[in-house]
């Protein structure tokens, strides 16, 4: 049976599965129910110091795609609205009742020393877990020099890190913006600092609708609306190149990251960590269906440990790292071709029009004056397209053709900076 | 059996509440949480196979695609602009052996998509908002007479008031609309089908003369003397006879009869029904006519079809139907004798069979069943239209129906026909529609001078 046990930067959870900091973990009624459902562990929602925020009404916003609401969710709440000792009374509390999970705090201070030395010990003294350090949202909080806009520096996150690693005991995960133009420069500049850890994505800056009768972007609030954090489904590919990059950068090597961006499934969660992940945060799953996701997250992944021989997270966490490269390193030689399973084919026409349109010609839709849909081998580059519109499952695969050989662009004559094979 | 004079006839066999249910909305509309997730089922299929199970040709892909954005216009022009009678199609078109019946959905999953259902969502909006979705061209001066006011008339009516020319349609009912208005259940298509005529109508261009019979008062000479062309939009107003003994007793009808009375009744509790009611036939007329006696509170009924149900003119999403409602079906049997004295008591039938050359044969086994009605929905026939006046305009009648070439001309240059009268693929309304659609086509080129049949 799989040990689905975490260790992150030495914090035990029961399993990697934990809830980011965000509504979910607001309050202490919220991370109960969470811990009954089996949740790991919390990043308690961000604190920050008194007088505490305010937030406004109407608070999300949400991409629905053909039928399925929340593909995407953006909001533009700031951090917790509730005083400072309320959340750590709470927070001291719920670690109390529940101390096999993990209990991380988040915090967002100014960016100053004395802020970050007068919050530390308080945070400290609950028996928490360890602190994650908010320089990702991008809303709000950034206009008043906080979240993002620290997390945009990299100078900053790695002054701030410091500042933490030397106040304070707890062992520090630095929460990424994804709102940069390369993830590395902040990964690197939270380990320089002496992070123990780095934890992304936070939201995407987004607007992800306008009311047309309004004339406003949603969310909006009195006829006005603000770009705010953007998350859900929607955004895990953009977090797993991230997550990836962190990995296989040899200037952060072992850095641990707890990935963030998507996660809804127990799969979600196997790809993050194949990717070097050492645990995962949810947030939009959960406020979608409910705490209840959890249970699902804990028996697919031990099914899958299972099926696969993975006695451990650590079997599998990073496996797929070695085979995240850069483009010019693949394989120019590797040749597939799209193979229509017939038997299969419900002759809806998507594969032929998307190649005829936007790709290669490379499928015929008729057949001795039949609907017929058949693959040009001459023509096919092996794009997968087709492969992807078609809407019936193993219909459309691609079989390799080539021989096996390898070479890349490295040695490429077509490419100008290529390097000289020796002869 | 015992003389008697009336058989048990009789209306209010069931309270008004309960007819009102029976005779509600047979299929209710999707509301627009429903039309999203019917909608969001179409792959949007290239050159999709409904559009050519449509005999219109409507852009199936196109209008459920435009109903996922909202633009519900803009469905609705997809589907009326291809058939104008494609709120009433979306409810009586056998959808089960066209567009449904080729979803790609059905392949793997056996579930196609809802485009009748869809189909009605989109253009309800049409005729719930009232909205005009198209203008007439310019004025041309021509005028056209249209007779027969069913799918094909109303049709070729409309396309060419669209194009500018002045159109009188003429129909020897009182109320337009044809077997929509007169001869569809009741539970198909409730107070529609004069909605969607008023919709039509209010585009303009089109007058409408009721109880106006061809042959009667109304002349095809005059007509094509009058006019500047002349379409035929007759229908198969004749009805077959059984041709048996006691055909005459009180209470044997012809089941068209039987619908149309129910479809003007304004009171279904006033509306007499049979308390043992035979339906002989095996289409849509017989079924029609079957589940309506059922449903106004026949005790039992009975359809009779002389082959298997594989030979029924009816869908088997038809028949499935019918037996839902109770109907029974009784297949391989043909009518002998209908029995009784005075009124009709019971019908005999003898079982069929089929003789090694595919013939159908009696097989001399009898039944008889008692019956306080019969109602025959054998077929129907065209009543030719009647040469007269000047005697050179004979219309050419071929295997029973109009001959028309392929632009819908009759033998009688600038006489169109179409629909039921000409006999085309199908018998349906969406024929009908697309028959109309096309004679109106050739007629405006005619019209316009640049026709191509010329002879």
């Amino acid at each position: 049976m799989a040990d689905l046990r975490n260790n992150f930067v030495g914090v035990r959870s029961p399993n990697p599965f934990w809830l980011a900091s965000a509504p979910p973990t607001d309050k202490a009624y919220n991370v109960i129910r969470a811990f009954e459902a089996g949740w790991g562990g919390v990043v308690w929602k961000t604190l920050g110091l008194d007088p505490h925020v305010v937030n406004v009404s109407s608070r999300y916003g949400a991409v629905q795609w053909n039928g399925q609401r929340i593909a995407g969710l953006n909001n533009i709440e700031l951090i917790t609205d509730r005083p400072l000792k309320v959340n750590l009374d709470e927070i001291r509390q719920v670690k109390r009742d529940w101390p096999d999970r993990a209990m991380i705090v988040s915090l967002m201070v100014p960016c100053d020393e004395q802020s970050w030395k007068t919050i530390l010990p308080m945070v400290e003294d609950t028996g928490c877990d360890a602190v994650e350090l908010n320089f990702g949202c991008p809303h709000g909080m950034s206009e008043r020099g906080m979240g993002s806009a620290v997390g945009q520096v990299p100078e900053y996150v790695e002054q701030v890190a410091r500042w933490v690693k030397q106040h304070s005991r707890l062992p520090c995960i630095v929460k990424l913006t994804p709102n940069i133009t390369d993830i590395r420069h902040s990964a690197r500049a939270a380990y320089r600092g002496g992070a123990d850890a780095v934890s992304l994505i936070n939201t995407i800056n987004s607007i992800v609708s306008v009311d047309l009768d309004l004339m406003a972007p949603t969310p909006t609030v009195d006829g006005k609306g603000t770009h705010g954090g953007y998350c859900g489904p929607a955004v895990k590919p953009i977090a797993m190149n991230m997550v990836a990059e962190i990995a296989r950068d040899p200037e952060t090597p072992n850095l641990p990251i707890s990935a963030i961006g998507g996660i809804g499934t127990w799969r979600d969660a196997a790809e993050f960590m194949a990717l070097g992940a050492g645990n995962v945060q949810v947030c939009t799953a959960a406020m979608h269906y409910g705490f209840r996701i959890v249970d699902d997250m804990i028996a697919g992944l031990a099914n899958w440990m299972d099926q696969k021989g993975y006695r451990t997270l650590e079997d599998f966490r990073g496996l797929a790292v070695p085979n995240v490269t850069d483009w010019k390193y693949l394989n120019l030689n590797y040749d597939i071709k799209a193979r229509i399973d017939q038997d299969k084919c419900i002759k809806c026409g998507l594969c032929h029009i998307a190649c005829e349109d936007t790709a290669h010609q490379a499928i015929l839709k008729e057949k001795d004056g039949k609907r017929h849909f058949e693959v040009v081998d001459s023509e096919c580059v092996g794009c997968n397209l087709c492969m992807h519109v078609c809407p019936v499952d193993n219909c459309i695969t691609m079989q390799r053709v080539d021989n096996g050989s390898y070479a890349n662009w490295t040695t490429h004559p077509n490419n100008p900076a290529r390097v000289k094979e020796t002869a | 059996m015992d003389r008697k004079d009336h058989a048990d006839i009789a209306s209010g066999r069931l309270s008004a509440q309960q007819l009102a249910q029976n005779f509600d909305d047979v299929a209710p509309p999707l509301d627009r949480q429903n039309a999203l997730i019917a909608a969001q089922r179409c792959y949007y299929c290239y050159d999709a196979p409904c559009i050519q199970a449509c005999p219109t040709g409507i852009d199936i892909p196109s209008f459920i695609r435009r109903i996922t954005t909202d633009n519900l216009r803009g469905a609705a022009q997809d589907i009326l602009g291809a058939n104008v009678l494609g709120g009433m199609c979306a409810r009586v078109c056998p959808t089960e052996i066209l567009c449904e019946g080729s979803c790609v959905r059905n392949t793997g999953e056996s579930e196609p998509v809802q485009i009748g259902a869809l189909q009605r969502y989109a253009t309800d909006w049409v005729f719930d908002s009232n909205t005009a979705l198209f203008e007439r061209a310019a004025a041309t001066g021509k005028r056209v007479a249209v007779v027969g006011a069913g799918p094909a008339g109303l049709s070729c009516a409309h396309a060419l008031a669209r194009a500018g020319h002045d159109v009188v349609i003429f129909d020897a009912k009182p109320r337009p609309g044809g077997l929509n208005e007169y001869g569809i259940a009741e539970y198909k298509v409730l107070d529609f089908a004069a909605r969607e005529i008023d919709w039509l109508l209010s585009l303009g261009g089109i007058r409408w003369e009721g109880a106006r019979t061809l042959g009667d008062d109304l002349h095809l000479s005059e007509l094509r003397r009058d006019y500047d062309a002349v379409f035929l939009g007759l229908g198969l107003t004749g009805v077959n006879a059984l041709g048996i003994e006691g055909e005459a007793l009180a209470g044997v009808r012809n089941a068209v009869d039987f619908i149309a009375d129910l479809r003007q009744c304004p009171d279904l509790s006033k509306l007499p029904v049979g308390r043992r009611v035979v339906v002989i036939g095996g289409g849509n007329t017989a079924i029609d006519a079957a589940v309506q006696s059922k449903k106004l509170g026949a005790e039992s009924v009975t359809l009779v079809y002389r082959r298997g149900s594989a030979s029924m003119s009816a869908t088997w999403a038809e028949q499935e139907f019918a037996k839902t409602q109770g109907v029974s079906v009784i297949e391989w049997a043909q009518p002998r004798r209908i029995l009784g004295d005075g009124a009709v008591a019971g019908i005999e039938f003898e079982y069929t069979q089929l003789d090694d050359s595919g013939r159908l044969l009696g097989s001399g086994d009898y039944f008889t069943l008692a019956a306080d009605s019969v109602l025959k929905a054998i077929g129907q026939t065209l009543i030719a239209p009647r040469a007269n006046g000047d005697g050179s305009a004979v219309i050419e009648i071929r295997n029973g129906r109009i001959a028309v070439n392929a632009e819908f001309e009759t033998s009688v240059r600038g006489v169109w026909a179409g629909g039921d009268c000409v006999g085309g693929k199908v018998d349906l309304t969406v024929q009908s529609v697309e028959d109309g659609k096309r004679a109106a086509r050739a007629m405006h080129a005619r019209l316009s001078g640049n026709g191509t049949a010329e002879n």
